[in-house]
This record gives C-alpha cells, structure tokens and sequence, in this order.
C-alpha cells in the first residue's frame, strides 16, 4: 500500500479522470492539493521531531542568556528604591541644580530605604558608577533612620561634604530610570562627567579596551601558531596511505579527547620554574640554573598551552579538506615545469582555503571565549575577557557589568558564527 | 608519499627536513599527556623527574599518590584495610566521592542530549524540514558561545528558574535548580546537544531513504521501521554522539563552577581546586587515570566508526 504521507507516493497515484483539465489522484481530489497537503504533513512531522530539543534548548540556553543581557541594560537597584527623588529627576531636566523639593526628596527616599533595609541595593548601584560611595550611602542611612531634620541640603552636607558632589548626583540621575547604557560605557572604558557627557575615564583605570584588544591579538596569534603547525600535520596524514595516516591521526585525536584540565595540567607541570623543560635546558646547559625561563603564568603560558588545545580543531577540518584534494593537479603543474613551491603556492595551497577558513574561524571562536586555561597558567598579564567577566560574577559581583561585558563578546562571537555558518555550513562541521 | 623520481637533491632534502618537523609537531602534540604519566609515580612530592627516577630505582618510584586519592578526605585513612575502611572511602573520599558525581550526572546528561538529539537529527534531516539552518545553528550554538557566557546565564536561570512563568502571570518562585543533581544534569545536556546533533546528522547524511520507503511499503508502521531499520543503521553514529556527551559532561567545569553546589562535586572540579589551591602530585595520579580513560574512549569511537563504513558500505546507492 502507498503511504498517504508520502508525496512521491501521491504523485505516483495520479492516473484517473482529466475530466476538466486538472490532474486529480485517484480518490479524486486535484493533485496540487493533495501534494501540498501531504507536503504540509511531512514537514509538521519532521518538526515535531525537532521540537522537543528546540524547546529544551530554547529554555535551558537561549532564554537565560538573554535574561542574563537583560541585565546589562536594566538595573532597577536604585530607581525601585528611591521612588521620590527618582521622579523629581523625571520633572526636571538634565542641569537643574538639586533644589528644596530634591534634597527632600533625598532624605524622604534615604529615610524610607534604611528602614526597608535596602539602601545597601542603592549604595551598591551608584557604586558602580562612582567608586567608594556605598559606604556613604549605608551610613548616611544609619543616621537616617533616627530621623533627619529640615533643611535636609544642610543636614545632608554636615553628615557628609560628598552629597553635595556634582558627580554623584550625575550617577545618580542615571540610576533613576531601570534602564541604563552605563555598564556599556564602562565596559569600553567610558563614562559621563557631570553634565552627562560621555568621555573616556582616567589613564590608568581604562582595563576593559585593552583586554578585548589583548584577547583579540592573542587569539588572532594563536589560531595563526596553530595553522603554522596543523598545516604539515594535515598535508601529511591526507598525503599518506590510509593505513599510515589513521595511525598517525590517533596521535592528533589522543589530545583532542584528553581532558581540557588534564593538558591544562600537564602544561603546569611542564613549564614550571622546577619543572621538566626548564630541568632539560639546564641540563643541556642552554641555560644556567639561575637563569631559569618563566614560561608560565603569563601570556607565553596561556599561548603555548591554548595552542596546543586548539591545535586538532585546526588539523581536523585543513585534513577533510586536503584529503578530497587530486594529487594530479600538482603532478601536471609539475609537467609543466613549475618547480615544487610554485606548483604548491599556485595550485595545492588555494584548494585547501576551505578548510584553512573553516579551522581558523573554529579555533578563533573558541580561543575568544576561554576560560579555564588562561585562569590557571594565565597569570595576570595572560588573562582573556572571560576572566573578567568570571570575576564581576564572582568577586566585585557587579552583575550587570559582567553582562555587559558578556553581551559584547557574544556579538563578536555570534559575529564569527554566522560567518562560519555562511562560509563553511554549520551542517559540514565534523569531529574526527 | 614519496619523493617523486625527478625530485632535485634540494627538494629531497626539504621533503626530509618536512618529515622531521612533522615529527616534531607530532612531539609537542603528544609529549605534554605522556609525560605526566611516569610523573604520577613519582616518589617525592616534586613535577619533575628526580634522579633516581631517570636512574630507573624502583625506589624512585611508587603508587603513593594514587593511594592518597583513595585516602583523601576519609575519616580514618590509616586504619587497617578492612570491610570499615573500604566503606569510609566509598562514603567520604573526596576524589572517590567526585567520581561517582561525575559518572551519575554523565550518564543522566548523555541520556538526556542522546535521546532528544537522536530525534531531533532525524527531523533535521529529513529533505521537508522547514527552517532547517536557522534552527541547526540555534542548536548549535552551545558549542560556540563562550563557556563563561553560557554559564553566567545559566547561573541566573538555575538559581530561580520561574522567572519565566511570569511572562503568564504565574507565581515567579518555586525553588532552586542551582546546587542541585538535576540542575548540574540538565545544563550539561544542554552542553552535550550538539555533539550529539553533529554525529548523528552526518550518519544520517548517508542514510538511504528509500530503505523507509521500502520497510512501508511492506506494511511496516513507522515506529516498526524506526526501530527494525533506520536505528540499526544509525546506532554507530548514536553512540558516538553519547560518548561526545558524555566527554563533555565528565570535563566540564565551567558551568559546575557556577551552578553546582557543595554536594555536586565533580572530577574537574576536584581538580580545579586541587590545582588552584595546593597543587599536589595526586592530580597527575587523576590526571594519567583520565588519560587512560580517554584512551578507552578513543578506540571506542574508532571501532564504531569502522563498523558505521562497514555496515553504510552493505547499503546501496
């Protein structure tokens, strides 16, 4: 029997009445209809296959991380507690020196926030605009609660001379609506003044740029040592009998299934001051025992070890590649007389660019994201933008600062997603 | 290869000098996993080889660092090795502890990603599937966004995750997947999708459709045809995929960093904080067990892709 699902099978059933000039299927309905129909089917059904996972991903993975961004551009702390000076702020432009009604409004909002016991909310938000106010606002809130008196400009001032900070009443007008594009500012190294225009903060406090830019450089530099040396690994093994080269292959794939800590470690262990490779220069009296290489915890240790981790995401796609390549090519460039680096650099070498670009952009887009190895062999001059991102979550806390700086390295990454996707197909990756 | 016969003497000697650099990539390859290997017998608590031991002295050389794997964090390591000490390491050794972690969160991940990626590989590939790059890349992606990233969001979502029933007005509380088995369970999963997506479309990129067509149009319903003929064919592919799951559960560390809690200490966590903390040579004792471990996974995932050509080269064309 056909199956009514099948749209080849619809097609082979047409065969009845042409009585008005449409083809009809046996049980007499126009065939175009039938074949969309069953077309309609047949893709409801492979998407009810695919549904499932969607949802689950969707849930588990898309959804928290756009949460988790939401936080870079939303932060209620100070506005959800401050409901009184947040409106005056509202009514009054950009400018208006802070009169009466907003000193009121202040101590009103202070007054209220310490006996909700959330001004430590508050504090920690304009905190993270200007540095070290917390702690004027948890203590101004200490004496808040016993009451504070009218005129609160004067009262406010004779607790603390910083209330009357130009600055921080700039913080904190930003503050006063959820929305915000402050921790972006900050995350690449900007920040308004007091009249709310945005300039480039002080010398030495600028991190955020140079360690996108570090980790940029070092991952352009490590996807580049990993084309260095996964190039001959690839040419030979997709040059060799097949029986040779999967024997050699194993020792490419070894690595790539040896647990990311367990190399991390090994690198550790090898570059150490004490450790095995220094011992063997010093022995082979390269290098005198005082004059032992520091190789790890600094940018050599994140680049050796990270190169040596990415270097089978290089490998594997140049070998896929190069193995479909004909040797007869470079063999009738060769009868024609071009010596061996002509015929390699005109005819062999442009055939492998679909794999050079599919395990550069592969190895980029991991190396950008790293973790784990440049946290441990890193040291603090080989640290990524991960890192940070690691210590905002997990030290100073600053969750939206985190998210910011998150947001960013996603677009770059999702960035070269696409351009993967575009260039090599998301279907065609393959492991091992 | 071999040098052709009307190679030049320079050219010979650059195909020699190539073999040679070769040998020395394939060195810097495998050289960092083998060397930790003899290191983990070391006697003295040292990362580099003592004399005695490149004077191959027995002395130099001995399992007390994997015996201190079994012995960390027990009640009574040195009481006598009874059914009572057996029992105290099976209940409080740390590493022991981790181990089980790992292997019960692994294997309930795997499950997880195996099961609904097999199915979801099967939609994928089917030629009627609609949106099929965009969502391909949508289930993709927890390969390529950055570890750090995945795990931030994940720690906001597991620590309430009904925030999203207030999209419909429902209660937005109702406990906390962060620290527990089931959260750890399901982020790895999510982590495990696309290896499991990725092995098993490319099975099923040979796969023969007309064998579907043929098992129907001898009266088999489609869940007989799935399980007589099309799970047969792609089984290789399948469990590869799970072995990728699995792989990925059992070394992650990044998402247990920011979701797992005291009672879900894993391997790589150990780990972690063995080497961030007091780096001791017990962690090359782990480090050379996982080696052999992924050793037995390798020869694993190669029998089964042989035996994948073998059975997809019986299949016509």
């Amino acid at each position: 029997m056909a199956n009514a699902l099948d749209p080849h099978a619809a097609v082979a059933t047409v065969a009845t009445g042409e009585t008005d000039g449409t083809l009809r299927t046996a049980d007499g309905k126009p065939l175009a209809r039938a074949l969309a129909r069953s077309q309609t089917r047949a893709r409801r059904r492979a998407f009810l296959l695919v549904l499932p996972l969607l949802a689950f991903v969707l849930i588990t993975f898309v959804v928290p991380i756009g949460q988790m961004l939401q936080r870079s551009f939303y932060n209620d702390g100070f506005s959800a507690h401050m409901p009184e000076l947040s409106q005056w702020f509202a009514d009054n432009p950009r400018g208006t020196e802070p009169d009466d009604a907003a000193w009121a409004a202040l101590a009103d909002d202070l007054t209220s926030a310490a006996e909700d016991r959330t001004i430590g909310i508050v504090g920690t938000r304009i905190n993270y605009d200007v540095p070290g106010t917390r702690s004027l606002f948890t203590s101004t809130g200490r004496k808040a609660k016993r009451g504070l008196e009218p005129p609160y400009r004067e009262t406010l001032l004779d607790l603390d001379d910083e209330w009357g900070d130009p600055r921080l009443w700039s913080a904190m007008r930003e503050a006063s609506t959820p929305f915000t594009t402050n921790f972006y500012l900050a995350a690449t190294d900007r920040t308004r003044d007091e009249s709310g225009k945005i300039v480039q903060v002080e010398e030495r406090q600028r991190v955020y740029i140079m360690l996108f830019m570090r980790t940029f450089w070092l991952s352009l530099l490590i996807t580049a040592l990993t084309f260095v040396l996964g190039f001959p690994i690839a040419h030979l093994l997709a040059t060799l009998p097949m029986r040779k080269s999967n024997l050699l292959m194993i020792l490419v794939l070894l690595p790539f299934w040896t647990s990311l800590l367990v190399r991390t470690t090994s690198w550790m262990v090898l570059l150490q001051q004490q450790g095995v490779i220094n011992d063997v220069l010093v022995w082979l009296g390269v290098i005198g025992n005082e004059q032992r290489l520091q190789m790890i915890y600094n940018q050599a240790g994140t680049i050796i070890a990270m190169t040596h981790i990415l270097l089978p995401f290089m490998i594997l796609p140049l070998y896929s590649v190069m193995r479909t390549i004909n040797p007869s090519y470079v063999r009738a460039a060769r009868s024609l007389g071009a010596t061996s680096w002509t015929a390699f650099r005109r005819v062999y070498f442009p055939q492998t660019l679909p794999g050079l670009g599919a395990g550069a952009l592969l190895v980029f887009i991991l190396a950008v994201g790293y973790y784990i190895t440049p946290a441990l062999v890193g040291g603090s001059s080989g640290q990524l933008i991960s890192n940070l991102i690691a210590l905002h979550m997990t030290d100073t806390l600053n969750w939206s600062m985190a998210a910011a700086l998150a947001a960013l390295l996603l677009g770059s990454v999702l960035i070269l997603y696409w351009l993967y996707d575009r260039m090599v197909g998301i279907d065609n990756l393959k492991l091992g | 290869m071999a040098v052709p016969t009307y190679a030049s003497p320079l050219e010979r000697a650059w195909h020699y000098a190539y073999l040679v650099i070769c040998g020395l990539i394939f060195f810097f390859l495998i050289a960092p996993i083998v060397v930790i290997i003899p290191l983990s017998f070391n006697t003295e608590p040292y990362f580099t080889f003592t004399d005695k031991m490149l004077s191959f002295d027995p002395d130099g050389y001995s399992m007390r660092w994997y015996d201190s794997l079994l012995t960390f964090g027990m009640q009574r390591p040195d009481a006598p090795r009874d059914l009572n000490w057996w029992a105290d390491a099976w209940a409080n050794a740390k590493w022991v502890n981790a181990a089980k972690n790992s292997i019960i969160i692994g294997f309930f991940s795997t499950l997880l990603a195996t099961a609904l990626g097999t199915l979801a590989a099967l939609g994928l590939s089917r030629p009627e599937m609609p949106f099929r790059r965009a969502i391909m890349a949508i289930l993709i992606s927890p390969m390529i966004v950055p570890l750090i990233i995945t795990a931030t969001g994940m720690f906001f979502f597991y620590s309430n995750p009904c925030t999203l029933l207030g999209w419909f007005g429902l209660p937005t509380e109702c406990g906390r997947l962060a620290g527990t088995y089931l959260g750890v369970i399901l982020a790895h999963a999510t982590l495990g999708i696309p290896f499991v997506i990725i092995t098993v479309t490319a099975t099923l990129v040979g796969f023969d459709q007309s064998l579907n067509r043929a098992a129907a149009s001898l009266g088999a319903n489609p869940r007989t045809t799935f399980f007589r003929i099309t799970m047969p064919l792609i089984l290789p592919g399948v469990i590869s995929g799970a072995l990728f799951a699995f792989v990925t559960s059992f070394d992650e560390v990044v998402a247990v960093l920011f979701i797992a809690g005291p009672d879900q200490q894993t391997i790589p966590r150990q780990m972690w904080n063995g080497i961030r903390e007091q780096i001791s040579p017990a962690i090359l004792a782990v480090a050379t067990l996982l080696v052999g471990f992924s050793i037995a996974l390798l020869a694993t995932v190669e029998l089964l892709r042989r035996r994948s050509e073998r059975i997809r080269g019986i299949t016509p064309h």
